[in-house]
């Protein structure tokens, strides 16, 4: 069968609803823009432990602890999913880990903005678990197997995560003067990122197009954006909190809410590295990584030692 | 001192031991040496912090809820903690973390053990769920120990460093204070003579193992069942306690 031939049917394959699995015929770009999006979907669970790890030994209650700790733990189990789907491609954790480490692999830029009070941990789970659920429940439909597969254990879990965050902020927000301006103030601050962290508008994204061919993407950014939108206006009046977007308003007609233009000079501008915790977070990944060599190192040597022992029994 | 005095003090060191315990692995968050290990270490906070908030309610009633549990383990200073010194020690590196580990699972495993035959029904309960989880984390420490010990010459010199710096905080662990005398008069719970020489047998043993030597005891600190704590305490409890001190009026 001829290349031309193959792709026809790798498109039948996708266009009939059947899942990709690792050892069936795929195009190498399908394969690549699977690899990137998933390895870095990998990498922002593991960075986006982080900014909420700022807060874990501040955390206000024994409750609010132990749900943060389960949350971030959580995360920590997704990235492990999410490297184990991308190792599909014959390419291993520890190469993975190394591209984050030169650049050339990306996480999500939402998580390069400072956690700075504890309402952040609200803000975080109710808009950033939020806008990532609706773009989660979308490839939990990918024509890749191994990640919808993953994807559909992750959305649940998300659930749970969204629900704690919104807890978090509706209780500040009915709590003191202080505890409400935290909350309006996280609000403000994570708003417009959590918008951006469904990418560029649909005219401006050069892998939507064969994304959406491929079925790895089956929605458009801007529809996403949108839904997540109409959710979370919803969800802020409820518990008294206002949007940070003076443009904003209800269309009677379309039945969505309208909101200004993003600011996506800001965007680029983060995703280039120049946001405020880009380096930062990078920085802390590669330094425990390095820290924990000895350790890896140990395990190894130690493995070493018992399977040949294993083995000098054996041929006695 | 009274029985019921003496069983709130009791609670309150158990329910210190594992808050401490546990905010200290926690500071292990996104630090680990791999991933599967920073699962492993914030499971174990996990069971930590169940622990904790299981015994600062229990505390809690015990004083008819005058305090609630967060009241508790968020709003007492450093000399009304009662934890052993050993939790409380600072992470260090990886060996360090899991020696510390290793030596205080290894007496709670033996401490919840004897517990679970406690004729206080609420204290009964809580050492036999807790040991379940303790008996995992020894078994999960004492095998790093014994990795460190038959792993690299760098791995061994890191865990016989930790056991050096660490071993004088083991005394500690099994101190008694009026408070025991009068749970031991009651049943309540037992000397801990017995779970020492349980403790000093398994430790040994694995220390062996790993090619580890016990420092001569040269100096010894003890103190924190009694409120007298190393220097660290005043500040771990400064960051975990730092928005119930600051908004006193919040609820969160």
């Amino acid at each position: 069968m001829t290349e031309e031939e193959k792709r026809i049917q790798f498109q039948q394959r996708i266009d009939a609803g059947e899942k990709i699995e690792p050892l069936d015929w795929m195009p190498d770009d399908y394969k690549q823009t699977l690899f990137r999006q998933i390895s870095q979907h990998a990498h922002s669970e593991i960075i986006g432990m982080q900014p909420e790890g700022n807060w874990l030994l501040r955390a206000p209650s024994l409750r609010a602890k132990k749900i943060l700790m389960a949350k971030i733990q959580d995360e920590a189990g997704h990235g492990l999913y999410l490297y184990s789907a991308a190792e599909t491609f014959g390419i291993d954790r520890s190469e993975m880990i190394a591209m984050l480490h030169s650049g050339k692999a990306k996480y999500s830029s939402i998580f390069n903005y400072p956690a700075l009070t504890w309402a952040d941990m609200g803000a975080i789970g109710w808009l950033v678990d939020g806008a990532a659920i609706v773009n989660q429940t979308m490839l939990a439909k990918c024509s890749y197997g191994p990640y919808a597969r993953a994807m559909v254990r992750i959305c649940k879990e998300e659930g749970f995560h969204q629900r704690q965050g919104y807890e978090i902020i509706a209780k500040m927000a009915s709590g003191t003067p202080a505890q409400k301006e935290m909350a309006q103030d996280a609000l403000n601050r994570w708003w417009e990122p959590s918008l951006m962290m469904f990418g560029p508008h649909d005219a401006d994204s050069p892998h939507t197009q064969n994304s959406m061919k491929w079925k790895i993407k089956v929605e458009s950014n801007d529809t996403l954006r949108q839904r997540f939108i109409d959710r979370t206006v919803e969800q802020a009046h409820h518990i008294g909190l206002t949007i940070p977007d003076k443009n904003l308003k209800y269309n009677k007609e379309t039945m969505h809410w309208e909101i200004s233009p993003i600011n996506w000079d800001e965007f680029w501008n983060v995703v280039k590295g120049n946001g405020p915790c880009n380096h930062q977070r990078l920085n802390h990944h590669k330094k425990y990584h390095q820290e924990g060599q000895w350790v890896r190192d140990c395990a190894r040597a130690f493995e070493e030692k018992q399977m040949k022992e294993s083995n000098a029994v054996k041929s006695n | 001192m009274n029985t019921k005095d003496a069983l709130i003090n009791y609670c309150l060191r158990l329910a210190d031991n594992s808050m401490i315990a546990g905010q200290r692995l926690a500071e292990w968050n996104s630090c680990g040496p791999y991933l599967e290990e920073d699962i492993a270490l914030s499971n174990m906070a996990l069971d930590f912090f169940g622990q904790a908030e299981t015994m600062y309610e229990y505390a809690s009633q015990l004083i008819n809820n005058q305090k609630t549990a967060d009241d508790l383990a968020f709003r007492r200073s450093e000399r009304e903690y009662f934890n052993c010194l050993l939790a409380e020690q600072p992470n260090g590196d990886f060996a360090y973390t899991m020696m510390k580990q290793f030596l205080f699972s290894t007496y709670l495993k033996y401490m919840y053990e004897t517990l679970s035959s406690s004729n206080d029904e609420t204290l009964k309960g809580f050492a036999e769920r807790s040991l379940k989880e303790v008996k995992y984390h020894f078994r999960h420490s004492s095998e790093w120990i014994i990795r460190f010990g038959n792993g690299t010459e760098e791995s061994l010199k890191r865990a016989q460093f930790a056991l050096d710096e660490l071993w004088r905080f083991t005394d500690d662990l099994f101190c008694m204070n009026a408070t025991d005398e009068e749970l031991i008069s009651t049943g309540i719970t037992v000397s801990s003579d017995s779970i020492a020489a349980k403790w000093n047998l398994t430790v040994k043993e694995i220390l062996q193992a790993a090619h580890l030597t016990i420092p001569e005891k040269f100096n010894v600190i003890t103190g924190g069942y009694s409120g007298i704590h190393s220097e660290h305490l005043g500040h771990l409890l400064c960051e975990m306690q730092y928005l119930q001190r600051a908004y006193p009026d919040a609820k969160w």
